[in-house]
């Protein structure tokens, strides 16, 4: 079987993060914060988070901030819920959370919950289910979950459940892994895992690994390595990883990988990027993959920077 | 990011791109100048429709483009047509950034935006719906944007539905229309809307429908989904019902106040120890319910009518909801003999989590002995370790020499209860088992096989209370058993179902009612999964050594157990023990020889109740007893799963977890601990 070109991976990160000329590097100039987060928790995975300036980083970071409290994906872009969470996350990584008014930050998500639970991605009022996740993950992890209306919070997400047992977007949404994920997520912080039918679920979701091993996210659908994280932290939030095949899926995220330049990508022999490389090598550190630090399925960082946030001090 | 081939880069390829991104930058850079100065003139709202058609996931831009509308939307001078032209132009910009890439969350939002405004060209959405979905039948944007303009038409559920026969029609393979299907009929049948009223004349047809997906391709999984809903469509009744209870209707149950195991296996009674002369009641109903407490479950025992009974749902964390519910039942000492009758349902108040009430009242009774105590407990010595002894065991599978006594269990259920289930259920069955059958005889299919199985479990179950056995239990175990040989992916569910059928067909248990036995081997089975609960609730003493179990999920429904070994299992973490914090009657614990300690991610973290979960409050911070001398951070599962335990033995060995670190560790949290891994304690 291969092997995880752990060098290689560190390598290409750090080379996507400086090369801001590329037109693919242009073109995702808006999502900047949350390749931020990709790059680093996977650096972190692979134990290399000490390659970059940390400085450097937050001082960007704080840039992003708006009046608002929230987020923007890169200088001079409008805040929004996604990249405040990649924002709170990457700062965890660093364990420098303290450089923010958390009080600031709380209000701006506050600020986005509706009045039937949902949560909405900015003021312009998209509402989505992985926001709601978002909403939860993140002043979770700043200890104020008590905020918002989390009942509520629980009740929109539960309207978006499905009679396959999965979750879609908004209330009769199809079910989607990526949605999947971040219901059962916000289900699990929340307490509330016991809302979903987890055999039901559980069989919908081990039925993503096709033949070649690699997991699709919704039925007839063809295997992508995001779906590495997005179905299998599903499954381990369940209790239910063990329907799938697990050596088969470590293959299929082997073989995606460009063992020469670097980075994976979301098929065997297409283009890498740091979104594939990431949930590629947190989907290895799901499935226990040698020398990989291990990573938590619902708040999607380290183990031990969440055991760092709950317990110590 | 997504489906672009891996190329080697050129020299030539970079310069070009770079040049691209060159243009690109200056395009955002002077966008970024307008949107930051408030600027919304007619060539700096172009321009960012021309970045928008380069890059549609550039967000700000469709921010700027909303705040550009309004800008006009308030001009002095504005009127319908200005205002008209104006929207045109955002949908236009939207059609052309949909192009560019159909999944992008900003346009269609753009677009839902747009129509908000009131300028509504409803009939033109349903057509721009058409075309995308004959390029992408499966696009979800599509789909849900299709749900919001059907709302805003206020088309009907019917039309919808006949909409999504056609697509299906066109295209069986096609779970996006199959799963709108599932939402539509739902709704019409919660409405109860003329047509679909009874559920015996839509589901046949579905059924039907249905099984052209399924034997068109079998391989196929766009109508697996479907089909399993319309099972349970069937199969679910929509009241809650008891299942099973402890102790059972017509049992004697002995109160014995010291630690005698001895002779217990051939007293005519179930005996129980009990140091406080109170025993749990155990109700276990067929789905989770809300709403069991002293008003709508009455307990009267001898001349005492037990109103403040504290009745507590079995389920994680704060839920009020849970399958089973239990409460402790105080016996007075002065009463050597009492008759206890529980009244369940007799008010209304026990929901489901469906929303249909309890509506069967039923009533058990059951008779208490106190034993009284022949010693001072204080002089009892230590215990020496218990040992499972063979005698006190019910060994599974074995046959009783008596003969199979009709559970008393099922009196309950039939009195007050429909004689038979709905003809139509049983017919509706039978009829998909024919087909089944039908299709293995010509293609050897996992669905075939996976979907017979459930209809056969779904058969046995409706018949159960009134057939005496589970007909088909072997027929399952034996296609259980081929699927994980043909779908050796999946080996484990399958194998995870196998077990609960296994445990399923055990039904000696009810005779244990009246007659004693209170220990039960289910050792080497290969089980990897516990189910059955219902069946089991009487057992104290289990073995469960040599078997495969990773999880142990529902058995803390088996409130009763006093001694539990998991010797030589597949457990992998601490937190999978969680289901044992709720057996209060616990004092033996063997979980040797199991793998906690080994694997580095946790799949239990969360269906336990942590303070990960915020299920929990952060009591462990405040705990200085432990904090001071334990390393929290180090051992939190520890502390969550064993700090309310009573155990007095307790086998960890042949963990990678079990260093003497971790025992001193466990001791600290366990004081009352008195045996570990064979040593005394003092």
């Amino acid at each position: 079987m291969a092997e995880l070109a752990v060098d290689k991976h560190v390598k290409y990160i750090l080379a996507v993060e400086k090369n801001k000329d590329s037109f693919e590097s242009v073109v995702m100039d808006h999502l900047r914060m949350n390749g931020a987060y990709w790059g680093l928790t996977a650096l972190d995975l692979l134990g290399k988070l000490d390659s970059v300036n940390v400085d450097e980083v937050i001082s960007w970071i704080l840039k992003c901030q708006h009046e608002s409290g929230g987020f923007s994906g890169n200088i001079g872009h409008d805040p929004h819920i996604l990249y405040t969470l990649s924002a709170v996350q990457v700062l965890a990584l660093f364990n420098k959370l303290d450089v923010l008014d958390i009080d600031k930050v709380a209000t701006y998500i506050t600020g986005l919950q509706n009045e039937d639970g949902s949560f909405s991605g900015d003021m312009w009022g998209e509402v989505d289910t992985r926001f709601s996740y978002i909403a939860i993950c993140c002043l979770s992890i700043l200890c104020c979950l008590g905020k918002i209306n989390v009942e509520k919070a629980v009740s929109y997400i539960l309207s978006c459940k499905n009679l396959d047992g999965g979750f879609g977007c908004t209330p009769g949404g199809e079910s989607h892994a990526g949605q999947i994920f971040c219901c059962v997520g916000a289900l699990a912080l929340t307490g509330s895992l016991h809302y979903v039918d987890k055999d039901l679920l559980g069989w919908w979701l081990c039925e993503r690994q096709v033949k070649s091993g690699g997991l699709n996210g919704r039925p007839e659908k063809l295997p992508d390595v995001c779906y590495s994280w997005w179905v299998l932290s599903s499954l381990i939030m369940i209790d239910r990883v063990h329907w799938i095949d697990k050596e088969k899926l470590v293959k299929f995220i082997l073989d995606c990988q460009d063992v020469e330049n670097g980075g994976i990508s979301d098929r065997p022999d297409d283009a890498v990027d740091v979104y594939h490389t990431y949930f590629g090598v947190a989907g290895l550190s799901l499935l226990n993959y040698p020398g990989l630090k291990a990573i938590d399925p619902a708040y999607a960082l380290p183990v031990d920077v969440v055991n760092r946030i709950f317990f110590s001090g | 990011m997504h489906g672009r081939p891996r190329k080697a880069p050129k020299p030539e390829d970079e310069a070009a791109s770079s040049a691209k991104a060159q243009k690109l930058r200056a395009l955002q850079t002077q966008f970024f100048s307008f949107h930051h100065n408030k600027i919304y003139t007619k060539e700096a709202v172009e321009l960012s429709a021309k970045l928008l058609e380069i890059n549609p996931e550039s967000y700000t831009a469709w921010n700027y483009r909303k705040l550009a509308v309004e800008h006009y939307l308030n001009l002095p001078d504005c009127n319908p047509d200005s205002i008209k032209s104006v929207l045109d132009d955002e949908l236009r910009v939207v059609e052309n950034a949909l192009r560019q890439n159909f999944k992008s969350y900003g346009a269609w939002h753009h677009r839902k935006w747009v129509l908000s405004k009131g300028h509504s060209l409803i009939d033109n959405e349903l057509r721009l719906l058409d075309k995308f979905q004959k390029a992408d039948s499966r696009n979800f944007h599509a789909w849900n944007y299709r749900r919001f303009v059907a709302e805003s038409m206020k088309r009907s559920e019917q039309d919808e539905l006949k909409y999504t026969e056609d697509m299906i029609y066109a295209n069986f393979s096609n779970y996006s229309a199959w799963h709108n299907r599932s939402v539509l009929l739902s709704a019409l049948f919660d409405k109860k809307a003329e047509g679909f009223l009874l559920k015996e004349k839509v589901l046949p047809e579905e059924y039907e429908f249905i099984h052209q997906a399924i034997f068109t391709d079998p391989d196929d999984q766009s109508g697996w989904f479907y089909h399993l809903w319309l099972l349970d469509q069937t199969v679910t009744t929509d009241s809650p019902l008891l299942a099973s209870s402890w102790p059972g209707h017509g049992s004697d149950v002995l109160l014995v106040g010291d630690r005698c195991y001895n002779g217990s296996a051939f007293s005519p009674f179930s005996a129980l120890h009990s140091d406080s002369g109170s025993f749990p009641i155990v109700l276990y109903f067929n789905q989770p319910v809300r709403g069991v407490n002293s008003s709508t479950v009455t307990v009267e025992c001898g001349f005492n009518k037990n109103e403040d009974l504290l009745w507590k749902p079995l389920s994680a964390s704060n839920s009020q909801t849970a399958r089973v519910w239990v409460a402790h039942l105080k016996v007075s000492s002065s009463d050597l003999h009492s008759t206890v009758e529980v009244s369940v349902g007799h008010t209304k108040g026990i929901i489901s989590t469906r929303g249909f009430e309890y509506s069967h009242p039923s009533m058990l009774s059951f008779k208490v002995h106190v034993q009284p105590m022949e010693r001072d407990s204080s002089q009892v010595s230590v215990a020496e370790s218990i040992s499972l002894r063979e005698e006190n065991f019910k060994v599974y599978g074995k046959q009783s020499e008596e003969s199979i006594i009709d559970s008393f269990d099922q009196l309950i259920i039939k009195n007050g209860h429909e004689t038979t289930a709905s003809n139509w259920r049983f017919e509706a069955l039978a009829k998909e088992i024919e087909c089944f059958r039908e299709l293995l005889s010509l293609v050897d299919c996992k669905i075939g096989k996976l979907t017979l199985a459930r209809l056969l479990k779904a058969y046995d179950a409706m018949s159960y209370p009134f057939a005496n056995k589970l007909v088909h239990s072997e027929e399952v175990l034996e296609l259980y058993s081929d699927l994980m040989k043909l779908d050796r992916t999946h080996y484990q569910f399958y194998k995870d179902e196998r077990s609960i059928v296994l445990l399923q067909k055990y039904k000696d248990s009810v005779s244990s009612a009246i007659c004693g036995p209170i220990c039960l081997r289910l050792n080497n089975l290969s089980l990897s999964r516990m189910g059955a609960f219902e069946k089991l609730l009487w057992v104290q003493m289990l073995d469960l050594s040599h078997n495969e179990l990773q999880s142990i999920e529902g058995l803390e429904a088996m409130q009763l157990l006093s001694c539990l070994s998991l010797r030589n299992n597949k457990l992998r973490s601490l937190t999978a023990l969680e289901p044992l914090r709720k057996l209060k009657l616990l004092r033996i614990l063997d979980i040797s020889y199991n793998q906690i300690g080994d694997h580095s991610i946790d799949t239990t973290r969360y269906v336990c109740s942590s303070p990960l979960s915020h299920s929990v409050g952060s009591e462990l911070n405040r705990d200085e007893t432990v904090t001071s001398d334990v390393a929290l951070i180090n051992n939190w599962e520890a502390f969550y799963i064993f700090k309310d335990f009573n155990l007095n033995q307790l086998d960890i060995v042949g963990n990678t977890i079990a260093d003497e670190k971790f025992k001193s560790v466990l001791v600290k949290i366990m004081p009352k601990l008195k045996q570990l891994d064979g040593k005394l304690l003092d």
